[in-house]
């Protein structure tokens, strides 16, 4: 059984989203995810300074069976990159929400509010 | 409806990450794979490959029979429990399957063929006995009455722990040299498999193999899926039908020029079409130098031309990516070579494809 803290939003291509009191929003992949891909030897983070449309390939996390696409949950500017994660994939596997993967500026805050709560993410993790 | 070996509820007791292989609901991993993959590596770990196909070849004809049938020749096997590794071609050359022969009795032999290509093998390996109107009767023993269950034990650790669950076979298999098997009562135990450690592949009636996976478990023998077997093989360089050779791809461009004998007289089905082919390509390792992961499709950029990644993963042992590839003729070992991830162009090194085996590194 993943975890699902009930305090983040989600993607349904399994990003977790936190949103931070300066407006930003922290984002990683969810436990479920990292479950289903096994131990990650690899993170390709995405450029500081960089926009992403919402559902676009923003980063990549490997795990030795797979490569998986990671996406912009929404539409944003990249602001920070969380370079130990890349150091150490396997802190992702540790602890997916500890471990977060970037942090960007909404173009849009009340695009969070559209996300999936902890509930519905639940949902969608038990049917994949 | 996917397909299970006999060990399916074993593996959902371990509670197994289970998924779809080739149509068999198998375990890709228990807990870590890389976990899984040192376990082999160091002390001692089990694979279910029961979805795995033994086929019975008996008859007075079984000689001439495989002699035809395989590009490697079943006249090396001289000493009773000798296996043979072999490709079973096509007319075109290309391989229908990669197998082993033990030969137990110049009337009885037995075959192990991959899962997916069981039945497409079995319908081949029985038009050619009846086009050549041979003496020989060709046995399934996965399905039905009568199935056999494959648990592949491997690692430094695993001849002994074998023992300690079956102290009756200990005399007969200690000694087995590697690629050879023994028959104790209802067991065949060969020292064979496919992690480049020592260890024994177990087949044994499909009723019992529940019973013996726990008991080597309780011995002390760490399950391990096929995620782990995957990256061990790799590291080991021994191809993975469907991905580094198909009915496509020739022995020959698929680095088993080693299982392929040409020299003698003797005829097989696709040795006219690999005698006009010649090799057109070199199967090589790849070790890449920048970070990131290798995997089977990637292109490779060389000096001589293009080439592709058949297999790739990250390497638990060299803790690094490396690959299996299909590369023009003329790149050598120690060239430095580009490979296009994700459309980026990363340095890989080319070696012989062989990374580690015994426990150790040996790049």
């Amino acid at each position: 059984m993943s975890n699902v803290p009930s305090n983040l939003k989600y993607a349904a291509s399994h990003e977790w989203v936190l949103k931070n009191a300066d407006g930003t929003v922290t984002v990683g992949i969810s436990d479920h995810a990292q479950e289903a891909l096994g131990d990650l030897v690899f993170v390709e983070l995405p450029e500081v300074g960089a926009h992403y449309d919402a559902e676009k390939e923003i980063a990549v996390v490997e795990s030795v069976k797979a490569a998986a696409d990671v996406y912009a949950p929404i539409a944003g500017t990249v602001t920070e990159v969380n370079q130990a994660a890349a150091d150490a994939p396997e802190s992702v596997n540790a602890d997916a929400y500890a471990a977060w993967l970037f942090k960007m500026t909404p173009d849009n805050l009340a695009d969070i509010d559209a996300l999936l709560d902890a509930a519905a993410y639940q949902a969608v993790a038990d049917a994949a | 409806m996917l397909k299970k070996t006999v060990l399916n509820a074993a593996h959902r007791a371990l509670n197994a990450r289970m998924v779809d292989f080739g149509g068999w609901d198998m375990p890709v991993n228990y807990g870590s794979q890389i976990e899984e993959h040192h376990a082999v590596r160091k002390d001692c770990g089990m694979f279910d490959v029961s979805h795995m196909c033994p086929v019975d070849v008996v008859g007075a004809d079984c000689r001439p029979f495989l002699s035809r049938l395989v590009a490697n020749d079943v006249a090396k096997l001289t000493v009773s429990g000798k296996a043979l590794y072999a490709a079973m071609l096509n007319d075109a050359g290309g391989v229908i399957d990669d197998l082993i022969i033990y030969f137990l009795t110049n009337t009885r032999f037995r075959i192990v063929v991959n899962a997916g290509t069981a039945d497409k093998d079995l319908a081949w390996m029985q038009a050619k006995v009846a086009e050549w109107k041979l003496d020989v009767t060709i046995t399934q023993r996965r399905d039905g009455a009568n199935n056999l269950g494959i648990i592949a034990v491997q690692g430094p650790n695993a001849r002994a722990r074998v023992w300690q669950v079956l102290p009756q076979a200990k005399a007969a298999i200690a000694d087995l040299k590697p690629f050879f098997a023994a028959e104790v009562d209802q067991y065949f135990i060969a020292s064979t498999g496919y992690t480049g450690e020592d260890g024994y592949e177990i087949m044994l009636p499909a009723g019992e193999a529940e019973a013996m996976w726990n008991a080597l478990k309780d011995a002390g023998v760490a399950p391990c899926g096929l995620g782990a077997r995957d990256t061990l093989r790799l590291e080991a360089g021994m191809n993975l039908y469907g991905q580094d050779m198909d009915e496509t791809v020739s022995p020959l461009d698929a680095g088993l020029a080693w299982t392929v004998a040409m020299k003698d007289e003797r005829d097989f089905v696709g040795k006219a079409a690999l005698t006009a082919n010649g090799q057109q390509k070199q199967f090589l390792g790849l070790i890449l130098l920048d970070k990131g992961v290798l995997r089977g499709h990637q292109q490779v950029i060389t000096k001589q031309g293009n080439g592709e990644i058949t297999s790739g993963s990250f390497s638990p042992t060299l803790q690094q990516s490396i690959a299996l590839a299909r590369l023009p003729l003329g790149v050598a070992i120690g060239d430095e070579v580009e490979v296009d991830i994700r459309g980026k162009l990363l340095k890989a090194k080319v070696v012989k494809p062989v990374f580690a085996r015994n426990g150790k590194a040996v790049i």
